[in-house]
């Protein structure tokens, strides 16, 4: 790594910004050196377990653990008695307990837990656990929880809805009647998960001696966790410290402190000790807080151009049993309507409904991907039912940045025709629409699809508004020349860490090899809100450019008195320090010791705050929602090709191009966006969660179809640079947007290979055989 | 439960060892030798995340009992990087992203250190074949399969003879 710092022949700055860069944490990963939160063995634990509710919905009458206490090895049992505070994502929406009090309400919910000598040992005790209720009617789709008369599962949620949005903007039904045309359709996408390879683990130590609780965990957002265990421990915030190791994926699931966690530390406290906690696969899909099955029912209007006149849409979604993100997600589906294209009409009604089943939470497109499935189904049946070209329907929509939506939303960089172009080009759209595919040697009929989807970077207003800036980086500079970056900000494995080194680096001129950083240690580093909604490399990336430009000013001011020159003569060649009118000037090394005398050590800061015109407007309650800073663009073809003997449908190819606003680092842009991609094709082409009775009958990785390497096609990428002004050198967000356009390009590429239609998720081979085979009969009959 | 005496290579070591006739291999590399390079993804068979080698063979070490390798040559991820070099496997994962969040990456590098071995010239259908039964939640496999070619095309330069 040091060949990298060696002087160059003329100096000057070093890049990074723009490159090819390997992650900064890469090494660890591949030697096998990372420690993820499981891996953290140095010191002896007690090792926990987690009794759960075999009931969907109950009354509980008994909880007899003295049993399961009296067990060799057992060292402490927690339930519901050992807490009784909520918690959750919203202030307003606490509604989950870290073990069920009173009443369960979906099977798989903790009633308690063990930590023991051993996991045996922790096991054998679950197992002695005596557990007495009094059963109570179950809702395992939002339209029977929500019909008359259904028992409450809330005391708060009168008819089990979480949340009911409206919004009814413009002229909706006098821009219908005007319409060339108007298509109304319902569509219904599966409930799934987000199945991230590393199974939910915390481990706890508990400090008697001085009260302390020190957590590490596989969370996307540490100072949440902080937040919840204060409040469910009731321990002051300073009494605690959390520490985020190397986590393996989150795709939104890790996006608010889970159960694992908060048992964990009552366990550790309880034992006065330290106690390991770690679920399996199958309690990793019952902990869920995936993403909710959807009932839409869309309607949709075009003029003859293929300019849509207005849209209304109606929403079900199923919550599960607590809040979670529930209301996030419900306005997200709504207000994300926007955004994307010039839209001037348009009506919503939303409903999360509250079910016996886990509950839902973030994931990966949060809101947006089950709402882009319809509106983009849509486009391409209206732009067939007026004769026009999908791609041209979706020109004649578009946004002309800067703008704001109807709804309020700040769009500032629009790089969607430029990725609408590219895609047309590379995919040979034109030949393949005008000509059609030819089959396949095996007699596969082939069809080609498109769509277009777009996500936010970083919601503009935080969940938990505490008036401080949304993200804060630290930089330390210290006698041996080396720059540390402490942030917040969790890596979970989409490079957050590397693109902070990278922007930081940049501003400097200097090598990476300069930097270190930590991450996500409460004790250490300054307070993030989390990897969510795409918000950090905007969000903490500008914040680390502050810093770095901070740093700078430092090192200038002190090369300045050394040289005896103003600080605006000063010019910075990577490092070297010179005086405009001097060659020579001074070394890094030079001007980082004239920097500390006297001063000591250095400590910069640099802060982000979104600027009120993102907040969102206020044209309807949970307006705020959809207000970002920047939205990313993308646009995507799918060819497939269809066996018509088995209904099984093969992705040949896919082209996408992604608006990032700028590329900071191209490689970790690239698989960001092919894993969004592949995400989005799990979604529509297999995956899909399934409750028997409210049981998971799919908890594991053989019936939970995750594509494998040999379902997966290449996946031609692109990226669109469109510079916003407000990113970080023009980035916007990589990491979602391009998810939510595969489900609708693939349900339109079918159409274009069968004429059939699919609205409903995953496409698996018995749906498309039994359409085809309908229609076959139906041919035969007439 | 009886306990065996197990005798074995470790990473091209002689390893002596005392383990129950019913420990997993994941559970022996993991939690009695704290070589935790190796992953657990799920409840048995399912992800290809605990790969390991055996004689040569990737093998899912939570489907092995421990005692099972008595006399045989286990290789797990902490063996590839030899005197502060990366593997040729291991650099094409870093250099060309094979590997985001780094969970599924020992269980891919090792199920792609028995398939170069055999052959290091690998089609795509090949690299396919070898690594689908392995998941991995972010990358969407084109860069793993980008990693592949690149330690192939590494290795074939530094041992063209043994190609193909």
């Amino acid at each position: 790594m040091n060949e990298m710092v060696k002087p160059a022949a003329i100096p000057q700055a070093v890049r990074s910004v723009g490159e090819y860069i390997p992650m900064v944490d890469g090494p660890e990963k591949v030697t096998g050196r990372a420690k993820y939160t499981a891996d953290i063995l140095d010191t002896p634990a007690l090792e926990a377990a987690i009794f759960r509710s075999p009931y969907a919905h109950a009354e509980i009458l008994d909880l007899d653990v003295s049993e399961a206490l009296a067990m060799p090895g057992v060292r402490a049992v927690v339930t519901g008695d050992d807490c009784d505070m909520t918690y959750g994502v919203l202030p307003i929406a606490y509604t989950e307990f870290p073990m069920a009090r009173g009443r369960t309400r979906y099977k798989g919910e903790p009633i308690a837990a063990v930590a023991a000598d051993s996991i045996h040992e922790a096991k054998a005790a679950i197992a002695k656990i005596k557990f007495t209720v009094k059963e109570l009617p179950a809702y395992f789709t939002a339209k029977a929880a929500k019909a008359p008369g259904a028992v409450q599962l809330l005391e708060q949620r009168p008819g089990n809805i979480e949340r009911d949005v409206f919004f009814d903007l413009g002229e909706v039904d006098k821009s219908f009647a005007e319409s060339a045309a108007v298509i109304e359709h319902t569509f219904h996408a599966a409930e799934v998960c987000q199945a991230q390879t590393e199974m939910h683990a915390a481990l706890a130590d508990f400090d008697a001696q001085r009260d302390r609780l020190t957590v590490w965990c596989s969370t996307q957002v540490p100072f949440y966790v902080h937040l919840m265990l204060s409040r469910c421990l009731k321990m002051d915030k300073a009494q605690i410290r959390v520490i985020k190791p190397f986590i393996g994926g989150g795709f939104g699931c890790r996006t608010e402190t889970l159960q694992v966690e908060l048992i964990c530390g009552l366990l550790a406290r309880k034992c006065k000790g330290r106690v390991r906690l770690v679920v399996n696969r199958e309690e990793t899909f019952i902990t869920h807080r995936g993403r909710p099955e959807s009932d839409i029912r869309m309607k949709m209007g075009m003029a003859k151009d293929g300019r849509i006149t207005a849209v209304e849409m109606e929403q079900d979604q199923r919550g599960g049993a607590y809040s979670s993100y529930g209301i996030v997600t419900i306005l997200y589906a709504g207000s994300l309507m926007f955004g994307i294209y010039d839209l001037q009409h348009a009506r919503y009604v939303g409903r999360r409904v509250l079910t016996n089943t886990p509950p839902c939470g973030a994931f990966r497109g949060h809101g947006t991907v089950n709402t882009r499935f319809a509106m983009e189904s849509m486009m391409d049946m209206l732009a067939e039912t007026l004769g026009l070209d999908p791609l041209e329907v979706r020109r004649k929509n578009y946004l002309k940045a800067p703008t704001y939506t109807l709804n309020d939303l700040m769009v500032n960089s629009y790089g969607l025709p430029e990725c609408v172009d590219w895609v047309e080009k590379a995919s040979g759209w034109k030949d393949k629409r005008a000509k059609g595919l030819p089959p396949r040697k095996d007699g596969r009929k082939r069809g080609i699809g498109f769509a277009c989807s777009h996500y936010i970077s970083g919601a503009s207003k935080p969940v938990n508004w505490t008036g401080e800036p949304h993200a804060t980086v630290n930089l330390k500079l210290d006698f041996d020349g080396s720059i540390t970056l402490l942030t917040g900000a969790a890596e979970i494995g989409q490079g957050s860490s590397t693109i902070l080194v990278q922007v930081a680096a940049e501003v400097l001129g200097l090598s990476m090899d300069r930097f270190r950083i930590i991450a996500s240690d409460s004790a250490l580093t300054p307070k993030d809100n989390g990897s969510y909604s795409s918000r950090v490399t905007f969000m903490v990336g500008n914040a680390a450019i502050q810093a770095a430009q901070n740093l700078k000013a430092v090192l200038v001011a002190a090369a300045a008195k050394k040289l005896e020159a103003k600080p605006e003569d000063i010019e910075v060649l990577g490092e070297i320090y010179r005086a405009a009118s001097q060659d020579k000037g001074l070394t890094f090394q030079e001007v980082v010791i004239e920097a500390l005398r006297d001063a000591g050590t250095i400590t910069v800061k640099g802060n982000f705050n979104t600027i009120p015109e993102s907040w969102g407007g206020k044209k309807y309650r949970g307006s705020a929602i959809g207000g970002t800073m920047g939205f990313s663009y993308a646009a995507q073809a799918v060819q497939i090709a269809v066996d018509e003997e088995t209904g099984e449908v093969e992705v040949e190819d896919v082209w996408v191009a992604h608006d990032c606003g700028k590329a900071l680092n191209r490689l970790t842009v690239e698989g960001q966006i092919q894993g969004s991609v592949w995400m989005g094709m799990g979604q529509a082409m297999s995956e899909e969660t399934e409750y028997y009775h409210g049981l998971p009958v799919m908890p594991n990785f053989l019936d939970y179809r995750i594509p494998t390497m040999a379902d997966s096609p290449p996946i031609h990428t692109h990226i669109v640079e469109s510079n916003d002004p407000y990113g970080p050198f023009g980035a916007k967000e990589a990491g979602e947007g391009s998810l939510a356009g595969f489900i609708p390009a693939v349900a339109n590429a079918i159409h274009h290979a069968t004429g059939l239609r699919f609205d409903d998720t995953p496409f698996t081979p018995d749906k498309i055989f039994a359409a085809l085979d309908k229609r076959a009969r139906n041919a035969k009959k007439a | 439960m009886s306990k065996r005496i197990l005798t074995c290579t470790l990473n091209g070591k002689r390893h002596d060892g005392v383990v129950p006739g019913n420990l997993l291999l994941l559970d022996y590399l993991r939690e009695r030798l704290f070589m935790t390079g190796t992953k657990t993804g799920c409840d048995g068979g399912e992800c290809g995340l605990c790969t390991v080698l055996v004689d040569g063979t990737p093998t899912l070490a939570c489907l092995t009992l421990a005692c099972s390798v008595e006399g045989k040559s286990v290789e797990t991820i902490e063996a590839l990087e030899q005197g502060g070099r990366l593997s040729a496997i291991q650099e094409g994962f870093h250099v060309k992203l094979g590997s985001q969040c780094g969970y599924c990456t020992p269980g891919y590098i090792m199920a792609a250190e028995g398939l170069l071995r055999k052959n290091a010239d690998p089609t795509v259908d090949q690299i396919k074949d070898a690594l689908g039964s392995n998941i991995c939640r972010c990358t969407g496999y084109v860069k793993i399969i980008e990693a592949v070619q690149f330690a192939a095309g590494k290795i074939r330069k530094t041992r063209p003879a043994k190609a193909a």
